[in-house]
């Protein structure tokens, strides 16, 4: 008899703990879902109104109660795309040399400067922005590039106007910095996965070490390396603080990179809390929806290519 | 003759560049650190920790932002390590290969990397827009919800490391799997967790994007988990783009703080799951 009572308890615990776990693993999809439906329900009067336009439109008027996405779409795709272009080739050359120059000793003290700089707060990242990057842009940087690329065709028209110091090239580059250390680290995980047994054949033929990363371990880990890139991507779409510190704050598209501007995130982190009207604030849930389904097709598409890559090594393995 | 030592220079400018890279990588860091102590530590005093934020142009402290953050963030992990825990639990043990599993794996990895600033909309309409005020309990709701993926993340990652014969051998003794995840698995892996909840608390005490729109912020000091309440973040962010060079100093202070306080936090979490034998992937 007491023996029965005792495994009936067992019995009862082990139902409510495998219920708790699984409950909980439906709360990650659920939260999901809700954010999904608030921000659609935020949203649904800014884009009853504008519809289409919203995306579209370049007028982001409050006085008049206008609402255009176009400029902080413009403005977050902008930086993002600056950022990659300055990120990957350093995440490269980080990956390359933490994978095959680095002396074995002196791997995880780099490995973890590096990592170090994805847990600095971005706010942080913010205000050394705004204090310390910004002027010397403003005095150094801006100015040489003004003077040298503003006169050339095409590529001038992105280097012209006052130097500002603030700006969209500003933002690109602290953004540059923080998804620096993302990249680098898939990479430095994708290239060390590469078979030894392929490098040591390419070596065998005569092969330079720069000749196995460029032509055999780049190409067989390209998968990866572009999850890695997109994985950066999402973040630097979604980055908020620090971008909010240096873009400027401007609802203006102007084809010069120095000129201040304004993203998605930096535009709902700033006129929030003073965002008066229904209509005003609907918009702003509308700039959230749009970042919300950016970031989630950059990120799951990176996700989706990483989560490949782990299952074909495993069924390898 | 010739494409040999062609290769040969390609090799060595390519490794040259990729040790430059490196070079710029560490120096930004260095950089960072360099600024933020060089104008942190210059302000630093004690009144920091006894004095509340001040008004404008008048000199004092963080105290109440530093209680404030301190209270936000045990609320948001007590929030967010539980269900992170079971759900990763679900993932590495009942769940191991169901197609659930799959589905959660990867909402999960989504959620690790998406902004952080959508959670707090969520919360603003979720809680604030509600209770028809912001406060320092949807603060901590909005933190929560940011830590929980981490702590899904490492525990699922950490289970898994702990043998399977652990397992069996519990099984064997007629353990329900309830009792041998609780009293064999965790107590295995409890480097491994504890790992997961401290870069939970790195991800989540330097959040300032979520906490605009939940906690708001507050001058005075306040205990009320119903009330407004000040956080480092949201002070550092009012004060650094402000004109007062009072404010920006304690801006510098707290940005000194939380970074140091962060950092410290990383470096704990990676040398203790180092010890236990596994590479834990932070925030990524």
């Amino acid at each position: 008899m007491a023996l029965s009572a005792r495994l009936r308890r067992e019995a009862r615990a082990e139902s409510v703990f495998r219920i708790s776990t699984m409950a909980s693993a439906l709360l990650v999809l659920a939260l999901l879902a809700g954010v999904l439906l608030t921000l659609i329900y935020g949203s649904w009067p800014a884009l009853k109104v504008f519809k289409w336009s919203f995306v579209t439109g370049e007028r982001w008027n409050p006085v008049a109660d206008v609402y255009g996405a176009l400029t902080p779409l413009y403005g977050t795709i902008t930086t993002s795309i600056i950022a990659l272009v300055i990120a990957v080739p350093i995440s490269f050359g980080i990956a390359v040399f933490l994978t095959e120059i680095c002396p074995r000793w002196l791997r995880s003290p780099i490995s973890t400067g590096i990592e170090l700089l994805a847990s600095v707060p971005s706010i942080v990242y913010g205000i050394w922005g705004l204090f310390v990057l910004a002027p010397i842009l403003q005095h150094s940087v801006q100015p040489w590039l003004i003077e040298h690329l503003g006169p050339l065709p095409v590529v001038g028209a992105l280097f012209q106007g006052p130097p500002y110091g603030i700006g969209l090239l500003t933002a690109g580059l602290v953004l540059a910095i923080m998804i620096l250390p993302f990249i680098t680290s898939v990479m430095r995980e994708v290239f060390r996965m590469a078979p030894l047994s392929l490098k040591e054949a390419a070596y065998g033929l005569g092969a330079t070490q720069w000749n196995v990363v460029w032509d055999v371990v780049l190409p067989w880990s390209r998968t990866g390396v572009i999850g890695g890139i997109m994985l950066g991507l999402g973040r630097a779409l979604g980055e908020t603080m620090a971008v909010t510190f240096v873009i400027g704050n401007a609802h203006r598209i102007s084809a010069s990179l120095l000129a201040p501007s304004t993203t998605i995130s930096a535009a709902v982190a700033n006129e929030f809390a003073e965002a008066v009207g229904d209509l005003y604030t609907s918009a702003l849930f509308a700039l959230g929806l749009l970042l919300f389904v950016l970031t989630f097709a950059v990120i799951a598409g990176a996700r989706f290519l990483l989560m490949r890559l782990e299952r074909g090594t495993v069924q390898r393995a | 003759m010739n494409t040999l030592r062609r290769r040969r220079i390609v090799n060595i400018i390519a490794f040259a560049m990729s040790m430059v890279a490196t070079g710029i990588g560490l120096a930004l860091l260095c950089a960072i650190l360099w600024t933020l102590l060089s104008r942190g530590l210059g302000a630093l005093s004690f009144s920091v920790f006894t004095q509340m934020t001040p008004g404008p142009g008048s000199s004092g402290g963080l105290l109440n932002a530093i209680f404030g953050s301190l209270v936000m963030t045990a609320l948001g992990i007590l929030i967010g390590a539980p269900i992170g825990l079971l759900a990763g639990t679900y993932l590495a043990e009942y769940g191991r290969n169901s197609r659930l599993s799959t589905v959660v794996r990867f909402i999960n990895d989504v959620q690790l990397s998406a902004p952080s600033i959508i959670v707090g909309l969520f919360v603003y309409m979720l809680l604030v827009m509600r209770m028809g005020h912001f406060s320092a309990i949807a603060g901590a709701v909005a933190l929560g919800i940011i830590a929980m993926p981490v702590m899904v993340r490492t525990t699922e990652d950490m289970l898994n490391l702990v043998p399977k014969s652990m397992r069996d051998g519990s099984a064997a003794l007629g353990a329900q799997p309830w009792y041998t995840i609780t009293r064999i698995v965790y107590p295995a892996a409890k480097n491994g967790l504890l790992t997961g909840v401290l870069l939970a608390v790195a991800r989540i005490s330097g959040e300032t994007a979520p906490l605009l729109f939940t906690a708001l912020n507050n001058q005075f000091w306040s205990s009320n988990l119903n009330k407004p309440m000040a956080n480092l973040p949201t002070v550092i962010f009012q004060f650094a783009m402000s004109p007062y060079a009072d404010w920006q100093r304690l801006a510098w202070v707290g940005a000194l703080l939380i970074t140091l306080f962060v950092l410290f936090l990383s470096i704990i979490a990676r040398s203790i799951s180092s010890l236990f034998g596994q590479h834990a992937n932070p925030g990524e």
